[in-house]
């Protein structure tokens, strides 16, 4: 009974009051995570399909998503999934990730982020463990090796291309192309760990901010 | 202790990356394969072919395969090379799933902010030149063959001006790039 009065107010969108036995329920990770799945079915179904079904990465999942949670569960009005978007974009880590995180502590508190991200994930890693057991096996066929030989620069195409596409949105002109070349070159040159330029960077993107306020 | 050394090299890699799947693959692919020296810029590279591929978001494929073969290629068996996907891809997410959760918190208060907004603004530049770095690494001989009028070098360098004017100009989607320089790989390199 418990379970669908759950469901229920999952679906008004007010579930804080239900957060209290959430860290209870951690303490016995299967059992939860049968409870998990049982009352947030609907929230782990929708997420599974948006990572099961999208291939290309996090930002093909948009329209997906879209039509998903806004047209056909009604869970998040268009303007709030837009809100959501530029905050996992501003978020570091994985986009997908960071929308059903968002949307999933929205709809149900701890636990609807617990099934959304695992649903959204859950897929992907399972495909891709497999394919990595197998790969092993055909790694050294004539075949394949032809056809990784064709792949290989095209995935360097694929890597180089977005380049472009973010130097434009991130409004790159001639004043400030200096950033990414500089920063470009500090890696892949120098050696320097991007880790180190992206903290250079938080650093200096604060300061000029305080310094032009 | 490579389980170590993956769970912090792949918490890092999460709380880093800034701008999507392809930064995250820039900075898995600098750990990965210029710090350690878990697998060869070729393996590389054929993993993020695997990881385009396939469904899921990039940086959790990429991370998932790239934790296996690490793993593995230390010569430990498979099953412990699960183990080791695991982890990265548990570790990947970690950090910003934490961040994630308590910025929603305070969120409407700072969303404004100028300074923070600036931040970003850099931050974004600096992330094209991360990527930009990675592309440029990943172009090896290993890759594209010995520099010269030979036939590997001169398929791999129209493949890569083909895949990249149809990703970029006509934004055509990776799986049927991959798909088709494949079939090309596979006829080309036959004859």
């Amino acid at each position: 009974m418990a379970i669908f009065s759950t469901l229920s107010t999952l679906e008004a969108n007010k579930c804080r009051d239900v957060r209290v036995v959430d860290w209870l329920l951690l303490t016995n990770i299967p059992q939860s995570l049968f409870f998990i799945y049982c009352m947030y079915r609907k929230l782990f179904v929708s997420f599974w399909k948006i990572g099961a079904f999208t291939i290309g990465g996090g930002y093909v999942m948009i329209p997906i998503m879209e039509q998903e949670l806004v047209d056909r569960r009604g869970w998040l009005s268009r303007e709030e999934f837009m809100d959501n978007i530029s905050l996992s974009q501003a978020m570091p880590g994985v986009f997908a990730v960071n929308m059903a995180t968002v949307i999933g502590r929205k709809l149900g508190g701890v636990r609807g982020v617990l099934c959304a991200v695992l649903g959204n994930v859950l897929m992907p890693i399972a495909l891709i463990l497999l394919l990595a057991i197998f790969f092993r096996f055909f790694r050294d066929n004539v075949i394949v090796e032809r056809i990784f030989m064709g792949l290989r620069p095209a995935v360097v195409a694929l890597i180089a291309a977005p380049v472009f596409r973010m130097a434009k949105s991130a409004k790159m002109s001639w004043k400030n192309c200096w950033i990414p070349i500089v920063a470009a070159l500090l890696i892949w040159l120098l050696g320097v760990s991007p880790v180190w330029v992206i903290l250079a960077a938080i650093a200096g993107g604060l300061l000029w901010g305080v310094t032009n306020r | 202790m490579i389980f170590l050394e993956l769970f912090w090299t792949f918490l890092k890699i999460g709380i880093f990356t800034f701008g999507g799947g392809y930064s995250m693959v820039a900075l898995i692919q600098n750990e990965v394969v210029e710090k350690y020296g878990w697998m060869t810029a070729q393996e590389y590279t054929d993993i993020l072919a695997i990881s385009q591929m396939t469904p899921g978001p990039i940086g959790i494929n990429t991370a998932t395969y790239a934790g296996y073969t690490a793993v593995v290629n230390s010569g430990l068996p498979q099953w412990e090379g699960v183990i080791g996907s695991l982890i990265a891809s548990f570790a990947v997410i970690l950090l910003p799933f934490v961040a994630m959760l308590i910025v929603c918190r305070y969120l409407s208060r700072h969303r404004d902010n100028p300074v923070v907004n600036s931040m970003f603004k850099v931050l974004r530049l600096t992330v094209v030149g991360l990527i930009a770095a990675a592309a440029l690494s990943l172009l090896t001989t290993e890759s594209f063959g010995t520099v010269g009028l030979n036939k590997q070098f001169i398929v791999s360098i129209l493949l890569f001006a083909g895949v990249f004017y149809f990703s970029y100009f006509r934004r055509t989607s990776p799986i049927y790039l991959i798909v088709a320089s494949g079939l090309i790989g596979l006829v080309v390199y036959c004859v």
